[in-house]
């Protein structure tokens, strides 16, 4: 378990943050600039001291001011990935990357070395690093100190698209091939839900929800913080069956299968969804005589108290025993005119999903717009 | 011509050597008055900052007469050395190099105080994450990145002490061979008639050993800045 209970007072800001999160899989601290959440990861490391508070990581305290326990950060031994890279200018990328290193495993290097294709790198010096190329020497520096927890504090912020989808196979990675666990810093949902299996949401300071991404992200109250444009719902599927005549594939969720073009990964593969609001259209008959074929028959949970021309209504599309959230958006016209009310039986209609594929053995995390058939 | 005299050859070797010495001495001692200076925060830290420049703008013989009456065979603490340790600065070149060090020091804290504070303090943050101790880190991040501010320092410092006078005569005489530097030996030839030859000869050398101080500092900064950036 990582475990954070922090108050501290920087200038006019007031930090007081608790959460919990699994020391296993991605957590990723969620919120706009300014909320708070480097200084959470700064406390973390160390580099912060709160006034009050305790930080624990896997049953060791690194932090308790009533015990006055405060480890220094070269003794908590938890890698920090700055979103700059901060890579020590004098030294060569090999310097670099063997500046923290723990000599127990004398393999560690080569591998990582591979792992992050820093090969033809070694003999560089920071100087003459592109962007991406330093962020992967900075993430490779951190992992040979041997971390018990990585702290990645916006590591793509500073790099343009390119450079990003650049890096995010590698940190997918981290979570197959290394089995470090990871706090992760971000501003950007897509990021969040590309990665993350834990989702902290930071507000003014103080932690507003922590728990799954696909829980948090399907909550109304939540929709200021987790974002408006970016609403949707995430949903986890099985990779069930290949349809070789049509050239399609059938991911299972509970309440239904939803089939997507071909995907090349072996049966029984768990794959994220990602299926916006806006791509889900409703009707209150089961639909008839139309080219969409990934229906379900669910139930409006919850109307978003909105009043503006759409309105995001909350369906359930899974079964008794396992809810499947599912959001769409339609217009206050469509709702009046379709006489929806919380509880009212209806059908869902997905046009397109963003699958969000796993590394299955450490290899490339990849993510997809799918037109859903 | 290009042969020196053994007047010249003596005063330029002594020059040398009480600037060297005072360099290499001072070094440490500057090192630390710049991280005070930098990186403390203690009640008459400006108190510290004034009496670390006070050498740059006092006259220099005040600062002669100071040392002798500190450091004199009778004074609290030249007499404490002399009675503890049989060890004085009184009238030979040790005094000199303790003179032109106090002369030089203000220059030398100063550069190495503005490259210490541009030292980017993140990199030491990173690199303490990495499980490397404050010594470590010292060693290893601070000292190398602020090197060009050494260096520039001690070269100031160093150049300062060649070409110190007013201290000097002030506090250790003019004693050929044994406190005579370079510019006290020109200044005892400009007193005496028919010494202007020898006099600007001296000029010559000292314009010759000053730019060569400069040169090295400017040529060795420039490969550790260099370095340190990591610009092939």
């Amino acid at each position: 378990m990582i475990e954070v209970d922090v108050e501290a007072k920087l200038g006019d800001f007031a930090l007081a943050a608790k959460f919990v999160a699994p020391s296993a899989g991605i957590t990723a601290l969620f919120g706009r600039s300014g909320a708070g959440k480097t200084s959470i990861v700064n406390a973390l490391a160390g580099l912060l001291t709160p006034a009050r508070g305790r930080v624990a990581v896997r049953d060791e305290v690194l932090f308790d001011s009533e015990r006055r326990i405060n480890l220094p950060p070269n003794q908590r031994r938890l890698g920090y990935i700055f979103q700059e890279g901060r890579l020590f200018p004098h030294y060569s990328v090999k310097g670099n990357l063997l500046y923290g290193a723990k000599r127990t495993d004398a393999g560690a290097f080569d591998r990582i070395v591979a792992l992050l294709g820093l090969g033809d790198l070694l003999r560089r010096r920071p100087g003459d690093l592109s962007g991406g190329e330093k962020q992967r020497v900075a993430i490779g520096r951190a992992i040979l100190a041997e971390p018990r927890l990585l702290l990645m504090d916006e590591p793509l912020a500073a790099l343009d698209a390119a450079r990003k989808e650049e890096i995010l196979p590698f940190i997918a990675a981290l979570r197959g091939a290394l089995d470090i666990p990871v706090v992760y810093v971000s501003h950007a949902m897509d990021e969040v839900i590309r990665l993350a299996d834990t989702l902290v949401l930071v507000d003014g300071g103080k932690i507003a929800a922590t728990g799954t991404v696909e829980a948090l992200t399907s909550r109304i109250d939540l929709r200021p913080l987790t974002g408006r444009f970016e609403a949707g719902a995430v949903i986890r599927t099985v990779l069930r069956g290949h349809d070789k005549v049509y050239g399609l594939s059938e991911l299972a969720f509970p309440g239904g299968r939803l089939r997507v073009p071909h995907i090349d990964l072996p049966l029984g593969t768990p794959l994220r969804l990602r299926i916006h609001a806006r791509d889900v259209v409703l009707a209150s008959a089961a639909p008839n005589g139309l080219s969409i074929r990934n229906a379900f028959a669910g139930r409006v949970i919850e109307i978003s108290p909105d009043n503006g021309p759409l309105v995001d209504l909350r369906l359930d599309i899974g079964t008794p025993a396992e809810p499947v959230m599912l959001w769409a958006r339609i217009t206050q016209r469509a709702l009046a005119d379709l006489r929806l009310a919380v509880g009212s039986p209806v059908h869902a209609l997905v046009k397109t999903v963003a699958l969000e594929r796993p590394s299955p053995g450490g290899g490339r995390g990849v993510s997809e717009a799918h037109e859903a058939y | 011509m290009l042969t020196l005299t053994p007047v010249e050859t003596e005063a330029l070797l002594l020059s040398l050597r009480v600037g060297l010495v005072g360099t290499l001495c001072s070094l440490p001692l500057a090192l630390l008055v710049a991280w005070l200076l930098a990186r403390g925060r203690f009640v008459g830290q400006q108190l510290l900052n004034g009496l670390v420049h006070l050498p740059l703008v006092l006259p220099p013989v005040v600062i002669g007469f100071a040392l002798l009456v500190l450091f004199g065979r009778r004074g609290p603490i030249g007499a404490w050395l002399y009675d503890t340790f049989g060890f004085t600065v009184a009238f030979n070149w040790k005094g000199a190099a303790l003179a032109s060090a106090v002369m030089g020091f203000p220059l030398m804290a100063r550069a190495m105080r503005l490259s210490l504070e541009a030292v980017d303090r993140r990199l030491e943050a990173a690199a303490r994450t990495l499980g490397a101790s404050r010594w470590r880190v010292f060693w290893t991040i601070t000292l190398p990145l602020m090197s060009p501010g050494i260096l520039t320092g001690a070269i100031l410092g160093f150049a300062r002490s060649v070409g110190e006078f007013g201290a000097t005569i002030t506090f250790v005489s003019n004693i050929p061979g044994e406190t005579q530097t370079l510019p006290l030996a020109l200044y005892a030839f400009t007193q005496v008639p028919g010494g202007d030859p020898p006099a600007f000869r001296l000029c010559v050398i000292a314009v010759i050993v000053a730019m060569a101080a400069l040169l090295a500092s400017e040529v060795v900064a420039r490969r550790l800045d260099r370095r340190i950036r990591g610009v092939p």
